[in-house]
């Protein structure tokens, strides 16, 4: 009795050990959130490699920009895309209900929880920096690095927080996937991801507004050889931050830890459910 | 003594629902306490009050010195939860997710103890994933006593089992509270209230119906039951008393008779089986069950249901 509880450090420890062995041994998580966008940045190569992108600076080879824009998309699958499919899974499923029946503080699970996406995130960017470099002629300006960091953690815990939010609205664990896709892969095509926009129509501009856009752009502003150093966008990053606060909050308010689906019995779930028709 | 659980005039509500209609019972240290009730009569409202997963609407809940819902990260220490349907990370092995588990708690059990009492040696570095559906639920079992709870919330343990593993799952349940861990085991299995429990609590439409020990319970019913098929058209020479059961098909009675006095009752039938030359056919005679308990108190549980 008299003993005391692991510290905080050691018990964040075992949680990212914990969260990445999980992670690692999903072969789907790992091939969608590391493998597609290494993927991408092969074949996009294969099929643009030597063409040029047209920016108001000036011509900049394809390599350069879509390097940035996978790297940042890689960023954006570990946590974001990552956080809305296993979320629903870990709460329909009773896992979260079952940490919740432990002592482990949930502050420290779901900070574990968002600290091994940031690392995958990290281990995704980096491999697209070196395979970038290595096999495609990237080049990294050193002064334009910090910028690079900085726009990497702004948007990396911009979008776990939006996921932790976003996760809190999916409805079951079925529906999870689809919300992950819908709300990530019609919005990449407008941000610079697969495509350069070179001159969008007028009615895309509200993706400027959007997370994803602002993220990627950031992130590919500080590989433009036309952005001079430190390539800082405050703009971009206050709007990917202003996301990152909405879903901080609506995580906040929505998150549950009990099953969402009436998957037993006892009035308890399917009240619930109820309330939140209402809601 | 202070009590492990005392419930006092508990009331649960979810918009409409009233689940939980003013329950008092106590659970004293050491105990295993067996709340019964069909799906429904309030059961699950009641432990997760007692867990601390859910605010009562009114009356007050002690559980293990603490209130449940504001007892934090201290309480559950204490407290180990087996619950009903709740999975375990599929990637990891059963030694992890005990580790990773265990690993919260101030006391956690020595892992290899907890897989050696679930009888899961072989399993240990086995995926969750690939367990069978009887050796998971032991890993539930294992997961609730992993972090050594002076109380453990045991929901519907052998639910959904067969005979086979319901009887080692029993075992396992007794190996784990020899200690003298509190249980309050949930079940609508009456034979396993009877197994397990040293106290009983019958729950209907949020109320508590009855309540004593197994034995109390089984001695408000002193009959025994005697059961036997024949031919149909023997039933007129065995002149049945007017409260037996018969069902009759296909030319042949399938009789039920529950009785004070089953040396009397059995004596007259075997005599005159004997004397016309039939067979008592699967002749038995048995104690009654809880079961037979929660029927005889169906008129209160349907009384109660109407207020």
């Amino acid at each position: 009795m008299s003993s005391r509880f692991p510290a905080a450090p050691k018990l964040l420890g075992a949680q990212l050990k914990y969260q990445l062995l999980t992670f690692v041994r999903s072969p789907v998580a790992v091939f969608f959130t590391l493998g597609l966008p290494i993927f991408m940045l092969v074949l996009f190569n294969a099929l643009f490699g030597g063409a040029t992108v047209e920016t108001p600076g000036g011509d900049w080879s394809v390599q350069q920009f879509y390097t940035g824009g996978l790297a940042a998309f890689t960023a954006v699958s570990a946590t974001y895309t990552n956080l809305v499919n296993v979320v629903p899974i870990r709460r329909d499923s009773g896992i979260l209900k079952r940490w919740r029946s432990t002592p482990m503080p949930l502050s420290i699970y779901l900070g574990g929880w968002v600290t091994a996406a940031v690392l995958i995130a990290f281990g995704g960017v980096i491999l697209q920096l070196l395979l970038g470099v290595f096999a495609y002629d990237l080049s990294i300006d050193v002064a334009k690095v910090p910028a690079m960091i900085v726009t990497f953690i702004v948007g990396v815990v911009s979008f776990a927080a939006l996921g932790l939010g976003v996760a809190s609205l999916v409805p079951n664990q079925d529906s999870a996937p689809a919300v992950a896709n819908a709300t990530i892969l019609p919005l990449a095509f407008v941000s610079d991801v697969f495509i350069p926009l070179e001159d969008p129509p007028a009615w895309l501009d509200f993706a400027n507004y959007l997370p994803l856009k602002s993220f990627v752009n950031a992130f590919q502003d500080t590989l433009n050889p036309f952005v001079d150093a430190p390539a800082f966008d405050l703009t971009k990053l206050a709007i990917v931050s202003a996301w990152g606060v909405f879903g901080f909050v609506l995580a906040r308010s929505k998150f549950s830890w009990e099953p969402s689906v009436t998957s037993g019995t006892g009035p308890s779930r399917r009240s619930r459910r109820r309330r939140h028709a209402k809601a | 003594m202070t009590a492990a659980i005392s419930v006092d005039n508990l009331h649960v509500r979810y918009g409409d629902v009233h689940a939980v209609r003013g329950l008092s019972f106590e659970v004293q240290p050491g105990q295993v306490y067996g709340l019964l009730g069909h799906n429904g009569a309030g059961k699950t409202s009641t432990v997760e009050v007692l867990e601390g997963h859910r605010t009562a609407a009114s009356g007050s809940v002690a559980v293990l010195g603490s209130e449940p819902a504001t007892g934090g990260r201290a309480f559950r220490d204490r407290i180990g939860i087996v619950l009903q349907s709740s999975a375990v990370e599929r990637a990891l092995t059963v030694r992890e997710a005990l580790q990773f588990y265990g690993g919260c708690y101030r006391n956690p059990r020595p892992i290899h103890e907890a897989i050696e009492m679930a009888g899961l040696t072989d399993k240990a570095d086995a995926r969750v994933g690939t367990l069978s559906g009887g050796q998971t639920r032991r890993l539930d079992l294992a997961l609730g006593i992993v972090g050594q709870p002076e109380l453990l919330f045991l929901d519907e343990p052998t639910t959904g089992f067969d005979p086979a593993a319901r009887r080692q799952m029993w075992d396992l349940v007794k190996l784990m509270c020899a200690g003298g861990t509190t249980v309050l085991l949930t079940t609508h299995y009456l034979d396993e209230a009877e197994q397990l429990a040293d106290r009983v609590g019958v729950m209907a439409n949020g109320h508590m119906v009855t309540e004593g020990t197994p034995e109390e319970l089984l001695a408000s019913t002193p009959d025994t039951t005697i059961s036997f098929v024949v031919p149909a058209s023997q039933l007129g020479v065995l002149s049945l008393p007017a409260d037996a059961l018969i069902a009759e098909a296909d030319g042949r009675a399938s009789i039920r008779l529950d009785t004070p006095a089953p040396t009397q009752v059995l004596a007259g039938v075997t005599a005159i089986a004997v004397q016309n030359g039939f067979e008592l056919d699967g002749l038995a005679v048995r104690k009654p069950t809880l079961e037979d308990v929660f029927l005889r108190l169906g008129d209160r549980v349907e009384s109660v249901g109407e207020q």
